[in-house]
């Protein structure tokens, strides 16, 4: 039983980072219908001006839980300007062609920041610093839960009510639901949709970089690489709760975290992506829109 | 004098609206690139390197390139939709030329004879190196012109197509090593094999559209790599498999260098094959279909096609090029493992086709060689060609979306034969066809 509930533990902190990745996945195809592959690299080049900036901050003395509040707010700011700039230059002229052509445009910007990290900083692993502090009351708890989990948990949990709150309630989420729905039409009623989707790529990309500082203080470790395959499994999880969809994309985002604990948990490590991958297919077999997708309507 | 004046001063002055912009721009990549670029964290020694030098680079690069980006956004916008604008009219004449020169038929014969002879030439002047660089570049030929048929004719995003390549050159590994399968047997089998499997993929996946297909193709494919990494008792895990016989003319025993030659040829085969075999497709029944379908589901469906049964028949067909490539490869190579058939090499096909211009099969070829032999020949700049092809791939895309080689729709208008006839007898080149 304990070892369920670890297992539960650590698919549902797999599944929270997912989320931050998949919302920022699920808001840029709800609105511009793309597939945005850079975003793992925002979430990558989170992380590393987290890395950055923690270790300048250290020099000035700070203790752990500023280091921490400073170095994300930092991050998500920057990650935020290049995921603003990324759409500028990479996406903005390539609205109006083929869907293909913006998707080889993200891939191409995919490339092209992980090897300027690369680049610029080093090709190996580097170590991250554990920022977050441990907490000395979660020893007495019966499973084993760590501070890192307890913050991941809890700042997923913030980010997406505070989301949910801004797309319901005020005004630039109601301009976001009239372009996802039909940007011709929200132009024509005065929404300046350019700034729409400035804006979506702007909180995309700040929710990723703060998946990546957390989990990258989480695993204590950070490459160039990180990012492709968190954004990978990121889709994965907007895909299987129905991409566009902001509850489906936390809601996958759970299934796909506890899906690879339980499985690497009980049957087998090596397979972990495998079940990943394979519930996915399951589901868009059963369900091909998605868990909480909008089943498409056909026009003639 | 006060005409050109006229002329030249809104030239001036946008030109001094692009330097102003461009300041502005430079700035914000300044500041937008300074933790990454100028600042590096050592933290062995936990200490920051600092480097001032590359914040002038970035500076001057991105001023330099903001300023070319809009010169040339503006062309494009002035030059696109418009043929007769200023600057492109002596492209359109150009081209209008090169229209009028291939449809000659001594034209046609004698380019085919010069390639025919090019080609024929290429692997005794151009030593193994460069004979080898071909031989990879003719093999992702053969994979764009198979994933065409499934993206460019059938309308699917698929970006797990290099699952069924994986196929292929396991199927050859293993059925060599385990039942002495040669070459030349291998090559049906594996193409049978990645026929069977992209078919099989596709029966669950048909209801699923764009990019939810897209995902799942993707998940399919790294589930496949996947168990070939884990499944060591026959796969042989991450190690791969090893020694795998290069082909052979039956017996004759040749040289590393003959055999390199042979499969150059072997795979210039292939792609002729290749082609004849696309080229009756798209103007058979089955390729009318693919147009109908991808230009209207509901309409093509209402004119009685199967979509089903098109959309299958279009992922089969895609499947047989992967896997005959694929027995190839592992017969060149000799040594594969999962790492050669990631998701990147997935990426990489997809880019050759529709950088080279979706469904056009002059296209796809121009794509796969551009992007297999450029990286290839940019070695000098080991370390920046990745960073290089990313840009190149935004850059294209931005300005010329369509591709390379733009595909063409065949249409029967007799006018237009008419015209372009009339055209070619008064030597008038302004009308395009």
């Amino acid at each position: 039983m304990n070892y369920f509930l670890n297992l539960v533990i650590g698919g549902l902190t797999r599944g929270s980072i997912y989320a931050l990745l998949a919302l920022g996945y699920t808001m840029v195809y709800g609105i511009i219908e793309l597939i945005n592959f850079a975003h793992g690299e925002i979430y990558m080049i989170g992380a590393f001006t987290a890395l950055i900036v923690a270790l300048a901050l250290s020099f000035l003395g700070l203790d752990g839980i500023s280091i921490l509040v400073i170095a994300s707010l930092i991050a998500m700011v920057y990650s935020a300007a290049y995921g603003f700039t990324m759409e500028k230059i990479a996406y903005k002229p390539v609205r109006n062609s083929l869907r293909l052509s913006a998707l080889i445009s993200a891939i191409g910007m995919s490339l092209f920041l992980q090897n300027y990290v690369r680049l610029a900083q080093t090709s190996n692993f580097v170590p991250f610093p554990t920022l977050i502090p441990e907490m000395q009351f979660l020893q007495t708890l019966p499973v084993r839960i760590n501070s890192a989990q307890v913050v991941i948990l809890t700042t997923t949990a913030i980010v997406m009510v505070a989301l949910t709150f801004l797309i319901k309630f005020t005004r630039i989420g109601k301009s976001m639901r009239a372009a996802s729905q039909d940007k011709t039409m929200a132009m024509l009623l005065g929404v300046n949709v350019n700034r729409v989707i400035s804006v979506t790529f702007v909180i995309g990309s700040a929710t990723a970089a703060l998946g990546g500082v957390l989990i990258s203080s989480f695993t204590g470790q950070i490459n160039f690489y990180i990012g492709f395959m968190a954004g990978i499994k990121a889709f994965v999880a907007a895909v299987l709760g129905g991409i566009g969809s902001i509850p489906g994309a936390v809601l996958g985002s759970f299934v796909l975290g506890l899906t690879e604990s339980l499985g690497a948990g009980y049957i087998s490590s090596d397979y972990e992506d495998v079940f990943a991958f394979a519930i996915l297919i399951i589901i868009l077999i059963l369900k091909p829109s998605g868990l909480l997708g909008r089943p498409e309507n056909k026009k003639v | 004098m006060s005409d050109t004046a006229q002329t030249i001063r809104p030239t001036l002055n946008r030109h001094v609206d692009f330097a102003r912009r461009s300041l502005l721009i430079s700035i914000w990549f300044a500041i937008l690139t300074f933790p990454i670029m100028v600042m590096r964290a050592d933290v062995a020694a936990r200490s920051i390197v600092w480097r001032w030098s590359n914040l002038v680079w970035v500076i001057a690069g991105t001023f330099v390139g903001s300023w070319i980006w809009r010169v040339a956004l503006e062309r494009k916008k002035n030059g696109g939709g418009n043929p007769s604008g200023p600057g492109s009219r002596g492209i359109a004449a150009v081209r209008a030329r090169i229209a009028i020169l291939t449809r000659q038929r001594h034209f046609t014969l004698g380019s085919f004879i010069v390639l025919a002879v090019v080609i024929g030439i290429f692997p005794f002047a151009g030593g193994m190196w460069q004979t080898n660089v071909m031989i990879t570049a003719l093999l992702y030929v053969v994979l764009g012109l198979g994933l065409n048929i499934i993206i460019g004719l059938g309308g699917m995003l698929h970006i797990g197509y290099i699952a069924f390549y994986a196929l292929g050159a396991y199927s050859y590994a293993l059925l060599n090593q385990q039942f002495g399968l040669n070459f030349w047997m291998a090559l049906p089998v594996g193409a049978l094999i990645g026929g069977v499997a992209s078919l099989l993929i596709g029966i669950p996946v048909l209801r699923l559209r764009g990019d939810y297909l897209a995902i799942v193709t993707l998940a399919f494919a790294e589930i496949t790599r996947l168990v070939l990494e884990n499944w060591a008792d026959v796969t042989g895990g991450t190690a791969g498999i090893r020694s795998i016989p290069r082909p052979t003319i039956p017996g004759m025993r040749m040289t590393l260098p003959q055999t390199t030659v042979f499969i150059y040829f072997t795979m210039i085969a292939l792609v002729v094959f290749t082609i004849f075999v696309v080229r009756r497709l798209e103007n058979s029944r089955i390729g009318r279909q693919f147009v109908a379908m991808k230009e209207d589901v509901i309409a093509a469906q209402a004119m009685g096609v199967n979509v089903a049964k098109t959309k299958l028949t279009a992922l089969g067909l895609g499947g047989v090029w992967a896997g005959m490539a694929g027995v190839v490869f592992a017969a060149r190579t000799t040594f594969i493992n999962p790492a050669s058939f990631s998701v990147w090499e997935s990426i990489i096909v997809l880019c050759t086709v529709v950088l080279g211009g979706m469904g056009s099969i002059p296209g796809v070829i121009v794509g796969a060689l551009v992007l297999i032999l450029v990286p290839e020949y940019l070695r000098a700049f080991v370390q920046f060609r990745m960073l290089l092809f990313g840009a190149i791939l935004v850059t294209m895309m931005v300005f010329r979306p369509g591709g390379i080689i733009q595909k063409r729709r065949r249409a029967y208008t007799i006018s237009s034969v008419e015209k372009q006839q009339a055209v070619t007898e008064s030597g008038d080149l302004s009308i395009e066809g």
